[in-house]
Formats: structure tokens, sequence, C-alpha cells
């Protein structure tokens, strides 16, 4: 059985909602939004899949880097590199730059998820842009945990299996963007981050990055832009509350 | 080595290399977490990082910025999200409009 399954207690602070049909049906509600996430960016597993073979590499290869590297924007950046010509290494390094944002999501989750041992791994394997997006943008623990399971494990079985699809229809689906999935994906990454825009702290954050990454993406190689754009988040997190920093004190 | 075996190395140790860093969050010693600072920057740079990486995804094209269909899905997708659209909606939605567009300049 699967930890999102498991039937616990919610555990609020102070703000009870003790209705149990209530807690149920928000569970339900949570669940079924993170399997149609969990499907719909999966599913851009079978683009990964079709471009990787398309960039030479093997479908064994493409379906290895789906189960153990899971995780897409550093799997695009190998293949990208790799299918321009570039050095494998130089490729695995930009996509580990790209993968660093995960131990940020993994310090994130680690509190709330409170996981050891195997379950730790599974954990750690999911941790992943769309399963922190969904449990953080929940609002209480409980569901938090709810939807970082359920979002991480039906995105682990889509990719996967949408690899699979994808690399055996490369020749039909050799370009992704004519379906408009290139589109797909930014929206994705859009509407996850829309509900937590919920201060001006965050909305000053968000606009920045995105105009960082994007000034530094002419001048570096392609994943060092999103990666350094973390500076934003970095630079806004370190000044202590102090007296005129009345918002995005006590909760950014 | 071959290129075929070159690739299976990077292969490899991105598959090592990017478990371990999902793994280091979880494996950090709890009074990290319990800072202030730590905590902000948690909550702050996942926020920053999926801007950029909408805007990457939408504006980027290898190391040039292009505006091409793909930001009429975008335009789509905020449409969408300001009427409180559900998520299958906004995402398939900014797939169908982007298609369309490229159909049409295209």
């Amino acid at each position: 059985m699967t930890p999102c399954l498991r039937r616990r207690r919610l555990v609020t602070d102070g703000t009870d909602d003790a209705d149990p049909h209530s807690v149920a049906a928000e569970r339900r509600a949570v669940r079924t939004r993170s399997f149609g996430i969990g499907i719909a960016v999966g599913s851009y597993g079978a683009g990964f899949g079709a471009l990787a073979v398309a960039n030479g590499l093997s479908m064994v290869q493409a379906v290895v880097m789906s189960l153990f590297v899971f995780t897409g924007a550093s799997q695009f950046a190998l293949i990208g590199v790799v299918g321009a010509g570039g050095a494998a290494l130089s490729g695995t390094v930009a996509a580990l730059a790209l993968g660093v944002r995960n131990a940020f999501y993994g310090l994130r989750m680690a509190p709330t998820l409170n996981v050891r041992g195997l379950r730790r791994l599974a954990a750690a394997q999911i941790t992943i842009d769309e399963s922190t997006a969904v449990a953080i943008s929940q609002p209480t623990p409980d569901l938090a945990r709810q939807g970082f399971w359920s979002t991480g494990l039906t995105i682990f079985v889509c990719w996967n299996t949408a690899t699979l699809i994808g690399a055996l229809a490369a020749d039909q689906i050799s370009d992704p963007s004519v379906i408009g999935l290139d589109a797909a994906v930014g929206a994705a990454f859009l509407a996850l981050l829309w509900p937590q825009l919920t201060t001006r702290t965050r909305q000053l954050v968000a606009g920045l990055s995105a105009l960082l990454a994007l000034a530094l993406t002419p001048v570096l190689p392609p994943g060092l832009p999103v990666l350094l754009a973390a500076a934003v988040g970095i630079t806004a997190a370190w000044p202590e509350p102090g007296g005129h920093h009345t918002e995005g004190t006590r909760d950014v | 080595m071959s290129d075929a075996a070159l690739l299976w190395v990077a292969i490899v140790v991105l598959a090592i290399g990017a478990f371990a860093l999902k793994l280091s969050g979880y494996v950090v010693p709890g009074w990290v977490l319990e800072k202030p600072r730590v905590r902000r920057a948690a909550t702050l740079i996942p926020i920053g990082l999926l801007a950029a990486l909408t805007a990457v995804q939408i504006f980027g094209d290898g190391k040039s910025l292009v505006i091409d269909p793909r930001a009429a899905g975008l335009a789509y997708a905020v449409i969408a999200l300001i009427l409180r659209a559900p998520f299958l909606v906004v995402v398939v939605g900014a797939a169908v409009v982007a298609a369309v567009v490229r159909q049409l300049v295209g």
C-alpha cells in the first residue's frame, strides 16, 4: 500500500475542522488533483523518450534515465547537450546543476513528511518540482503529505510509461512542439507557481527570478540561468526581520 | 572509451548525483531547518526557480530568446489561472492554443 493511502488523523494547529466527511472529501479532492497533474506532467515523458532517441540515446538508456534520474529538466539538459554535439560528461554537469533545486525541495519537504529508512529513499526519488509544488500549496500538513505522495508516485508511473512509449514511437513524435507540448510544460510550471504568489515578497521573487533567468539565457549554457535565478530567492531570504519589513517576515 | 560507453558513464553519474542531491535535503541536521533564514530560503527559492523555469521554457530556444506560439499558450494560461480554471484546463488549453497558433502562423 502506498503511504499516500494511509489514513491519518488530521492534525491542525487550533483551527480544527473535525468533520470527518469534509476531511475525507478534502483528501479526495487533493488526490484527484494530484492524479490530474501527474498524468498531465507524466505524459510529457513521451516527449523525453522520443527526443532522447532522436538525440542518439538507445531506448534502454532513455528508460534507465527516466527510472533513475527522474527529474525532467535534468534529463532534457543531458540529451540537449548530447544532441547538440557536446561532451556527454559536460551534459551531466549541466544536468546536475539543474538538479540542485531538488535539494531545496527536500529541505522544504523533510519536516512535513518526517520519513525514515526506505520510505525516505522513496520520498527522495520523487522529490521534484511538481510533487513539492502540490504539497506546499496545501493548507494542512496532512493534505501536503497526501499531495506529495499522490503527485510524485503518479508522475513516476506515468513518466516512465510515457518514456517507453515515446522512445518506441520516436519516429512518429520526433517534434512534440507540433501538438503544443512545449507550451504545456511552461503552462504547468506557471499553474504550479500561481497559488504560491500570495505575498508581495513572493511575487517580487518570482518576477525577478524570471527576468534574471531570461537575461542570462543568451550568455550562459542551458541550465545555468535557471539555477542562478535561485540567487534572487536567497537574497530575499537573507535579511533578518526588521521593523520596516512589515510584510514577508513571519511568513514569506 | 567509446562514445556509447561515455554516454553510459554520463547517465550513471547523473543518476547517482541527482539522487544524492534529492536525498541531501532530507539528511541535513535538524538545526539547519530551524534557522528562519533557511526556512525563508526554502520557501522563496522554489518559487524563484519555478518562475525561472516557466520563463525559460516559454521564451528560451537554446541560447536565444524568442517569442513564438508558446507565448500564446502562456498568455492563455495566465487568463485561465486568473479565471481560476482547473490545472488540466490550463495545461491542455495552453498546448491547444500553442498548436493552433503554430498552424496559423507556420
